[in-house]
């Protein structure tokens, strides 16, 4: 156990899995970097970073630079999959989805149920998502629920270095096509993580903290917002569960379910676009089965329906921050339904 | 690779089993029986042959939505293909692919495409698997004049380059994409296009089973010896429609009569063979028969196999979930 990055979690969870199975294979825009320029071999190591230090190990017959040429590599990604590799393939930004969609959804997410159940195409794909680089429109969305929507696809939303380096090996050894997405935002963060290998089964929500008064839903880096959120009000005295789904397909119904059951509130943390994304999913989900258990209706907090923004104060105001989930905490305690708030 | 009589006999066959399941579900399609779309392949039969008469099941090959050759000429089950475009629970697919998306992955068919350019990726793909895992394998696209002008195709050709993968392209230029022509609509030729990505090209007549299969031979070789893709512009033409149920009245008059009679494949095949006294019209004579009985029965037990069960509709979405 020591200190790592997000950024060197998911490095050791690469490194280690190539080590364990020669299928493992890296593909994607500058993974190593500087292929066939006069300078620096392993110039890069992915764009920010993350993969560096992996072609020096394993060569560059198992870390490939690609191209830029999202349709052929991530096809081929898919291809090599159907075929006999556990390719793990970088989309760099979830934004560059838009010239490479067909191969996944139409191809990878389907082989399985339109050849029968006899494909198995055990692919992952690595991409960054979410707004805090003053990186405009084309280079800070979430997207994720677009994966979510996609039957045949598995999406996983790390919301630290220790999840991120479980949930990932998880998804190099898994059958199925996993989208594994990355905040940006949390590459520097630290915490203590293993050194050696382990695994996160996908749809087993986390519950980061445990209280009796508002359940808190976060995605990914919005789990850490409503930590801190729950960590101010416990200071004044409401008491709020934080759950982390970890995936977003598969869901772990139960677990928030549960949770609503016991608390009556709901609060759900997402930074995707508010029209179907995680919140309404999630929102849908427990008024159609918890209706009963909610003593005030459930509060989305999410970005405004807009392209993420550049300016750094627009950006600022964009993204969910812990003063609006506190203020929605602070509004489902007050509803005065019909059973109103507790006093 | 030399063809004894043999290979003759099971080009003959392979591409007669080819032309009469198409001839049929042009048939059956018209009564109203079979659901969806349906793509047919004959006359392009010579094609599918002639290139897969090369491959093994450590072989791969992607094909398109006009996938029934491709399938058959790469050793897929002709019963099983026909229960899956019936969609039956004992198809390929137990019914849930149909014609377009017909696949068995164990004999190295990816499956039939209903993406226009879906396939060249998959295959770039499962030509890194042989080289990465050095199985000899390679790696075939089918792809039609209309996928040529997709930028996923011309994205293969320069990632299948630069990795020098063993990956063929077979550019089936069968004139048309849907009703427009590829006069009209592809820009250069096809083998300028492979240049262009510094990949050997050859155009065939795609009529003739010797001339497709001599440049398959080529390119196969080519890649099984590791110097990297090449393409084969094989130029065709379909006796039908893009699907069933297209009228073609943008083809010329008498268009598809005078290739019937004076192009076709499995007559060219037939004189060249009896011609020069490879083979005795008596024994394609009985491949004809017995070819035309195994489809009959092959529809007949689609038209009573049972569909699948409402418990399989919620299967085979995922490995685990």
């Amino acid at each position: 156990m020591s200190k790592k990055s997000f950024r060197q979690a998911i490095n050791e969870a690469l490194r280690q899995e190539m080590r364990r199975d020669p299928r493992v294979v890296l593909m994607g825009e500058d993974v190593a970097g500087g292929a066939g320029a006069a300078g620096e071999d392993d110039a890069w190591g992915g764009v920010l970073g993350v993969t560096k230090g992996l072609v020096g190990e394993f060569g560059r017959e198992r870390v490939l630079d690609t191209p830029l040429s999202e349709s052929a590599y991530i096809g081929a990604a898919a291809g090599a999959a159907a075929t006999g590799l556990r390719p793990v393939a970088e989309l760099m930004f979830v934004d560059f989805m838009g010239v490479c969609f067909d191969q996944i959804f139409n191809q990878a997410a389907k082989f399985r149920y339109m050849f029968g159940g006899h494909a198995v195409t055990p692919m992952v794909i690595r991409m960054m998502y979410g707004a805090g680089f003053r990186a405009a429109s084309q280079h800070s969305q979430c997207l994720y629920p677009i994966f979510t929507h996609i039957p045949g696809l598995k999406v996983v939303i790390p919301s630290s270095a220790y999840e991120a380096k479980g949930l990932l090996i998880q998804a190099i050894r898994d059958d199925d096509p996993v989208i594994f997405m990355e905040n940006k935002v949390l590459y520097d963060q630290e915490e203590e993580v293993p050194d050696e290998s382990y695994t996160i089964p996908f749809g087993e929500a986390n519950l980061t903290r445990e209280g009796s008064d508002v359940t808190i839903v976060g995605i990914g880096r919005m789990v850490q917002i409503a930590n801190a959120a729950a960590d101010t009000l416990a200071r004044q005295g409401i008491s709020c569960t934080v759950i982390d789904p970890r995936t977003t397909s598969p869901l772990d119904t139960g677990s928030i379910l549960d949770s609503v059951e016991e608390t009556g509130r709901l609060v759900i943390v997402d930074e995707a676009s508010p029209r179907c994304n995680m919140a309404t999913d999630i929102s849908a989900l427990v008024a159609q089965e918890a209706f009963g258990a909610l003593r005030a209706p459930i509060r989305m907090v999410c970005p405004p329906h807009v392209p993420v923004p550049f300016a750094p104060n627009l950006e600022d105001l964009y993204v969910p921050d812990a003063a609006r989930v506190e203020a929605a905490v602070r509004a489902v305690m007050q509803h005065a339904g019909k059973q109103g708030a507790r006093a | 690779m030399q063809l004894n009589r043999e290979d003759l006999l099971r080009a003959y066959r392979t591409m007669r089993i080819i032309r009469d399941f198409e001839e049929r579900l042009h048939v059956e399609f018209a009564t109203g029986e079979i659901p969806g779309f349906v793509h047919l392949y004959a006359g392009e039969e010579a094609s599918a042959v002639g290139v897969c008469m090369h491959l093994g099941d450590k072989d791969h090959i992607a094909s398109t939505h006009r996938g029934h050759g491709h399938c058959i000429a790469k050793g897929c089950d002709v019963s099983g293909m026909m229960n899956e475009i019936y969609g039956r629970k004992a198809g390929l697919c137990g019914g849930k692919g149909g014609s377009m998306h017909i696949a068995d992955i164990s004999k190295g068919m990816l499956g039939a495409n209903g993406i226009v350019g879906g396939g060249p990726p998959l295959i770039c793909g499962a030509a890194l698997t042989a080289k990465v895992l050095k199985t000899g394998g390679v790696a075939i696209a089918f792809l039609g004049d209309g996928a040529s002008n997709q930028g996923t195709t011309l994205e293969s050709y320069n990632l299948a380059s630069i990795w020098k993968l063993p990956a063929v392209f077979v550019v089936e230029d069968n004139g048309y994409a849907e009703s427009t022509a590829a006069s009209y609509a592809v820009a250069g030729t096809q083998s300028d296009r492979a240049k262009g990505f510094g990949m050997p090209a050859q155009v065939v007549d795609g009529f003739d089973f010797f001339a497709v299969h001599e440049a398959a031979g080529a390119a196969i070789e080519r890649a099984r010896a590791g110097e990297g893709p090449s393409l084969i512009h094989v130029q065709l033409s379909r006796y039908y429609g893009h699907f069933e149920g297209d009228g073609m009245t943008y083809r010329g008059a008498g268009e598809v009569d005078r290739l019937r009679n004076d192009r076709d494949c499995l007559k060219r095949f037939r004189s060249k063979v009896t011609e020069a006294a490879l083979l005795d019209a008596s024994e394609l004579d009985s491949i004809d028969h017995a070819v035309a009985e195994q489809i009959d029965t092959s529809v007949r037990n689609a038209k009573s196999a049972p569909p699948p069960t409402e418990a399989d509709l919620l299967t085979d979405v995922y490995v685990a979930y």
